[in-house]
């Protein structure tokens, strides 16, 4: 049963909206992927187990600071704990829900200053952020289509379905700029332009939820902490070009992702916000959600209508474009998951305000996924423009255990390595594209001075030519010789002319491949060897690896005069090679050895040493 | 039980996957997720039997069971341990937990999968918890903050467990 008209949908609004109301004090515990992995379900349980009645217990989708999880959030008390266990939660239920007090160990402290925090609007690494996309992650239980709704959800949808049309929608979405948030930028409304104009009895809307860039989980998050809101910006495409069907294809290795989304759907089927004739008008949609089956390069939208189809999940060229001749031939319109999560913050609070946000060309905000040698990391939301320095500083709070900030990698797999002369560059499509760099997914991964650079580019180049899935020659090859050529420096064993010879092959497979995969896969490699060229040199000329990372260049010894044959570094060494008499110094074999360090932090004499 | 008997018996619940999802190509992916979710893998004349039933090329079946990471043609272990070589993970130290677990459930040479066909050890790319990292999977329960120590307590966990049933 549709909503027949929107008097209907108001009258549905106004009941949410009263019933979250009349819950006086909520607690949300977080249940995204990390926090659940930390034993936030356990919280969760005790909380219902103790809680008095007056108080609303609810999971919640991810609260983005995953480091410091599992984490409760209680409001309108504005307090957020970290780090609770299920053994906490009998004194939250005390101090702070009967008497009003807070829990100070369980209140944030920064891991560089020390300083304690009480809340989410102080913590820098919130107050420095600007939620749009991820406003209600964190905010509204995900299983849950009254608390989206009670927050304006479907608002959006039901102005798009009921009062314009689809030209006006897509005029609308023209005049915001909104680029597409997958990586190319490349504006959303006349995306959906090329598919309005396409003529076709049957057209398709597809969400792309093949997130695989490793070190970006932000449509992850959406997906599990916010679902009915890719709903919504995917129902919302669907009427501005004119498709009744959409698809929401989500990658295999996101099981929470697809089972929060298939509860999302058939709740809004339920209260007739997903059906045939929504509203009273004649626009009907549906949505199938399809699970990929692990292939990196199923993110490419010619990939991904190929594996929709049953088919292997390869690139094909363009033309003729998706707009034109997508999914079965008819025409498509690919949306990422954070382009179609921004979509229903356009239509309800308009284009202009959209463009006030960010940046001239890049308007709006950006989500991205801070990770790797920071102090808070976690999934941020920035304005467009934000410089890299005040991600990494104010809100990553800078390097942890004091290390030295060394390079960027922003984009993924497609994106490139920024340097510390970098770090006042602005956070957007133009900017980072000038340096060789990619919003790409808007993985950010941060490295100290103990990363080596040319081990990152190996171990990109590694992931490409994994991925790569070997129709085109340029970039099945290509990326291969690229990371023989890779494996030999790192091994020590390169010259200069394979230098030579990796930098064109890193043009040629650039300029030559068929897809977005092998086009952007030469970035990392390309970046390194602007920013980091010493590095490179390094390896190859003086055989020694500034970072102290690779391999080849180092070997574990044991000190006879430390040693004193305990043999907990015997028992730790993986691959057996250590030997040595009980109470005697123990010696490694260096044809053996790994050189994976374990022996060194197994020692409790500190007579294992590295050189 | 003779042997065409045995055969109905296996290729029943094959024929149940297929009548939910139909014979169109489009439902081939999921098809092969089930048939592989029930077991664990997908044996070659179950590749070859759908084929048959959808009316689909052979070649086609077994090219998309074997382009796509997730499908595996050989039996896996009754736990899939999965180490996370994502970026994150890898600036912090997945390797050494990578190289525990398979020393742990002892692994060599090229080998993924133990003899016994207990414990699988594979590396993925990504599984998106980087705020965790180095992350591990085991039957997809997720374990965050590995270190080598952890991790070979965790498989000693499940080997005590799987000597006392």
């Amino acid at each position: 049963m549709a909503m027949k008209s929107l008097q209907e949908f108001a009258g549905y609004v106004r009941q949410c909206k009263k019933e979250l109301e009349s819950r006086a004090r909520r607690v949300l515990v977080c249940a995204g992927t990390g926090c659940l992995a930390n034993g936030s379900e356990q919280v969760l349980n005790e909380f219902h187990r103790l809680s008095v009645d007056a108080v609303a217990v609810t999971k919640s989708g991810c609260h983005g600071f995953c480091e410091a999880g599992p984490l409760v959030k209680i409001e309108p008390d504005s307090i957020l704990y970290v780090g609770v266990t299920a053994a906490d939660v009998a004194e939250i239920v005390k101090t702070t829900l009967r008497d009003g007090k807070t829990v100070e160990r369980l209140l944030y402290h920064h891991p560089v200053t020390g300083q304690m925090y009480r809340g989410e609007k102080d913590i820098p690494f919130y107050s420095s952020q600007s939620r749009v996309t991820l406003a209600n992650c964190g905010a509204i239980d995900p299983d849950d289509i009254r608390e989206y709704v009670a927050r304006d959800g479907y608002m959006a949808m039901a102005r798009a379905v009921a009062d314009l049309s689809p030209d006006e929608i897509i005029e609308e979405m023209l005049a915001s700029g909104l680029r597409g948030r997958g990586g190319g930028g490349f504006p959303t409304g006349r995306k959906w332009f090329f598919a309005r104009n396409a003529q076709a009895s049957q057209k398709y809307v597809v969400c792309n939820g093949d997130e695989g860039d490793p070190g970006a989980f932000m449509d992850r998050s959406v997906m599990e902490g916010d679902p009915h809101r890719v709903i919504e910006g995917l129902a919302i495409a669907g009427r501005a070009i004119g498709a009744s069907v959409g698809y929401i294809y989500v990658r295999a290795e996101y099981p929470l992702a697809v089972a929060r989304l298939r509860r999302a759907l058939k709740q809004a089927r339920n209260v007739g916000l997903l059906g045939d004739g929504l509203f009273g008008t004649d626009f009907s949609f549906d949505v199938i959600i399809k699970e990929g089956a692990g292939a990196f390069v199923c993110g490419e939208e010619t990939a991904l209508l190929a594996s929709i189809e049953g088919r292997r999940g390869m690139p094909r060229p363009r033309p003729p474009f998706p707009a034109n001749e997508g999914l079965w031939g008819k025409p498509t319109t690919i949306n990422n998951v954070e382009t179609l999560a921004t979509v229903p913050a356009i239509m309800l609070r308009g284009a202009e305000w959209f463009q006030s946000i960010g940046r001239e060309g890049n308007p709006g905000t950006k989500t991205f996924a801070i990770t790797g040698q920071v102090a808070n990391t976690g999934l941020i939301e920035v304005p467009m423009g934000k410089t890299l320095r005040e991600v990494v500083f104010d809100i990553g709070g800078g390097l942890r255990c004091d290390k030295q900030f060394k390079a960027a990698q922003i984009g993924g797999p497609s994106g490139g390595c920024l340097s510390a002369e970098q770090l006042d560059i602005a956070l957007d499509y133009d900017s980072l594209s000038k340096v060789g760099a990619m919003v790409g997914s808007g993985g950010l991964v941060v490295m100290d001075e103990g990363t080596c650079m040319v081990e990152v580019a190996r171990f990109f180049m590694h992931f490409a030519q994994s991925e790569s899935c070997g129709k085109c020659v340029p970039c099945r090859e290509g990326t291969r010789r690229m990371l023989e050529i890779l494996e030999k420096i790192v091994g020590g064993r390169a010259s200069m002319d394979d230098l030579a010879m990796l930098e064109e092959l890193a043009w040629v497979v650039k300029e030559s491949s068929l897809c977005g995969l092998g086009k952007t896969a030469p970035n990392p490699v390309l970046t390194t060897l602007r920013y980091f060229r010493d590095e490179y040199l390094a390896h190859i000329v003086e055989h020694r690896c500034p970072a102290g990372v690779c391999t080849a260049f180092k070997s574990y010894k044991i000190d006879p005069a430390l040693c004193r044959g305990c043999t907990k570094c015997r028992k730790t060494c993986p691959v057996g090679a250590i030997s040595g008499d009980v109470k005697s110094p123990h010696v490694i074999d260096q044809s053996v050895c790994a050189k994976c360090g374990a022996c060194k932090a197994a020692c409790p004499f500190g007579a294992i040493s590295l050189s | 039980m003779t042997p065409v008997e045995t055969a109905q018996r296996k290729f029943r619940r094959v024929n149940e996957i297929i009548e939910v999802h139909g014979h169109e190509q489009a439902a081939l992916v999921p098809i092969l997720q089930e048939v592989q979710a029930e077991y664990r893998y997908l044996p070659e004349e179950i590749l070859t039997y759908i084929s048959t039933a959808m009316r689909i090329p052979a070649a086609t079946v077994f090219g998309v069971a074997t382009f796509y990471a997730q499908f595996s043609l050989e039996p896996k272990g009754k736990y899939l341990v999965r180490c996370c070589d994502g970026t994150a993970c890898h600036v912090r130290n997945s390797k050494p937990v990578y190289d525990a677990i398979r020393a742990k459930v002892g692994l060599t040479d090229g080998k993924f999968t133990t003899p016994d066909l207990k414990f699988t050890v594979e590396t993925v790319s990504c599984l998106g918890a980087c705020g965790l990292a180095p992350v591990i999977t085991i039957n997809n329960e997720v374990h965050g903050k590995m270190t080598p120590e952890a991790a070979a307590i965790i498989i000693d966990t499940l080997l005590k467990r799987d000597g006392d049933n």
